[in-house]
């Protein structure tokens, strides 16, 4: 019926010195998961600010559900997609609760104050990062897997149709880490939400997404199904190290050879 | 659980600690008024004589302006800490005292009268808040780091305007400029200014009190939630920088309130701005009252500097609120 969640039209995103993408053409559709794979440096989370409209981009434009950033208001944004940074500092004292309540933000008017409804939404979100007792902890004192968990929690508290995911997985243990990527797969195919997340770990990537973009750091950028882009060899070019693929019933993992 | 109905029975208390406080300050003096009088001078009742005088003419004004200052530093500094993310900033980190402060130092070397000193200050307040905001825009960038430089910078710059000021001074001159740097109110004989300031500063910025909650977490978080950003931190500098212009201009630049009220009412009630802005004005006015009757009554007849005793007070609750804080 309408169009896709996200859009990019011939974008180009620029970072100082240096091209990102160029003509880059995405699509991303209801329930869709995207990969978003590069060595440090490559431009990832650029390229993500510009996806979740935090950031001009130098060339052509990028639609959220077909209308432009440039033309959309940061409120309505807002409602739509959510994205997650990469680095939560918290300058000053604040409970997980309140932490978390703030992805209610552009669901509330002016003068709303965060209604009991609001805080169910909140506890549901930390529950399903397994944070469900610590809604009364200062932000300040948890742990870097946690402080991301919490991140994480307010995004799902926003309830957005589409995820603009900065490194997901940053400080989490493996555990949490499966945990978090079958959350944003059952969001993806229970709720039909989008998901762009940038991801350091092709096995991870192949299991859980259904495409993938490359990015190489000159400008150049490979998009595709994450079946035919994350393999060995286009792999071991991508971060310049030999890799190795073992296949498991399905599933794919690398190791450095 | 940030719920309206606590904020409302916290702002309530502090409402009658305001009252408390103004009510001892009224009191207070070499004069011993009468309650019967006291109402009277206040509205409700007849009576004339030296204490209806006395209350109204001095007691009052000085009273309410100093409530109205404690209110507007404290309001300003709340707003600067969230502007620049950092719970060190207070409203003249960013050189707006230094800027009033040279304009006042300029009209009491050329002798002008109250007015004058007020209207150079405001003038120096505001041409300080426009070189600050032009520098820190330069590139467009406007991030906190430049902002936080460029106005630390101008301030040392109307320091040093300052301290040449002094040197320079005649002799005459110079307690009165001692007694302006470090806030006095016995020259705040007309408050109404700096109260329909506050009134109307604070009112200004309520309505974007959620979103200062948001850009207290980061400016992109911020933006992502809907934000926006760019508009909302041009209108709190525009408001923090207006608030502490009227409070300089009125009593001169008053230390350690604008600091330590938004970080004390902080660690009581948490960092809501929708209850931490009304709040840190209410107890920033009452702790501005107690310190400038301390100020005229711990020594009387002679006057103290009533930033010298919220300097005195302001720095060990700081150090040790800085003590806790590294835990």
């Amino acid at each position: 019926m309408s169009a896709p969640l996200l859009e990019t039209r011939r974008l180009r995103v620029d970072v100082p010195g240096r091209t990102v993408v160029t003509a880059l053409d995405l699509e991303l559709k209801r329930g869709e998961r995207l990969a978003i794979l590069g060595r440090n440096g490559a431009g990832k989370s650029t390229l993500l600010a510009t996806l979740a409209g935090l950031r001009p981009p130098a060339d052509g434009e990028v639609l959220l559900a077909g209308t432009s950033y440039a033309a959309l208001p940061a409120r309505e944004a807002a409602r739509q997609r959510a994205w997650l940074g990469q680095v939560q500092i918290d300058p000053f004292a604040s409970t997980v609760l309140e932490t978390v309540l703030a992805g209610r933000h552009p669901h509330l008017g002016r003068w709303a104050w965060e209604s009991a409804d609001d805080a169910r939404i909140a506890r549901e979100a930390l529950a399903a990062l397994g944070l469900a007792g610590l809604e009364q902890r200062q932000v300040q004192t948890l742990s870097g897997g946690e402080r991301q968990r919490v991140a994480l929690a307010a995004l799902l508290t926003q309830r957005p149709a589409l995820f603009v995911l900065d490194e997901p997985l940053a400080h989490l243990d493996l555990n949490h880490q499966i945990a978090v990527l079958d959350l944003f797969a059952a969001a993806a195919r229970d709720c039909g939400a989008g998901v762009a997340m940038v991801l350091h770990d092709p096995g991870l990537a192949h299991r859980y997404c259904d495409r993938a973009l490359l990015l190489h750091g000159d400008g150049r950028s490979e998009l595709g199904s994450a079946d035919a882009l994350l393999t060995a060899a286009r792999l071991s070019q991508l971060y310049g190290h030999s890799l190795k693929a073992l296949d498991d019933e399905g599933r794919r993992w690398f190791v450095p050879a | 659980m940030p719920s309206r109905r606590r904020a409302y029975l916290i702002l309530a208390l502090l409402g009658l600690l305001a009252l408390l406080s103004m009510g001892l300050a009224m009191t207070a003096g070499s004069l011993q008024v009468s309650s019967a009088d006291m109402l009277a001078a206040l509205g409700f009742g007849e009576g004339s004589g030296v204490g209806v005088e006395v209350i109204r003419g001095l007691r009052l004004p000085r009273v309410l302006g100093a409530f109205a200052c404690g209110g507007l530093l404290a309001l300003a500094g709340g707003l600067m800490q969230v502007l620049l993310r950092n719970p060190l900033a207070d409203p003249y980190v960013l050189g707006i005292s230094g800027g009033a402060g040279v304009g006042a130092m300029v009209a009491l070397l050329l002798g002008l009268p109250l007015l004058g000193i007020n209207g150079l200050a405001f003038a120096g307040a505001i041409g300080a808040m426009l070189l600050v905001f032009g520098l820190a825009h330069g590139d467009g960038s406007w991030t906190q780091t430049r902002l936080l430089l460029t106005g630390v910078i101008v301030a040392a710059g109307c320091g040093a305007l300052v301290a040449l000021i002094l040197s320079v001074a005649p002799e005459s001159k110079l307690r009165g400029m001692l007694f302006w740097l470090m806030g006095d109110l016995s020259q705040a004989i007309e408050p109404t200014l700096a109260l329909v300031a506050l009134g109307l500063l604070l009112a200004l910025s309520l309505p974007f009190a959620r979103e200062l909650n948001l850009l207290a977490r980061g400016q992109m978080q911020a933006q992502a939630l809907g934000v926006a950003v760019t508009r909302v931190r041009r209108l709190i500098y525009l408001l923090a920088s207006l608030a502490t212009a009227v409070a300089v201009t009125t009593a001169g630049s008053i230390g350690f309130v604008g600091l330590v009220v938004p970080h004390l009412v902080r660690l009581a009630v948490g960092n809501d701005q929708r209850l931490l802005l009304p709040a840190a004005a209410l107890a920033g006015g009452s702790l501005l009252v107690l310190a400038d009757t301390a100020a005229r009554t711990l020594i009387a007849p002679q006057q103290l500097p009533v930033g010298v005793l919220t300097a005195l007070i302001g720095v060990p609750v700081f150090l040790f609120l800085l003590a806790r804080q590294s835990k």
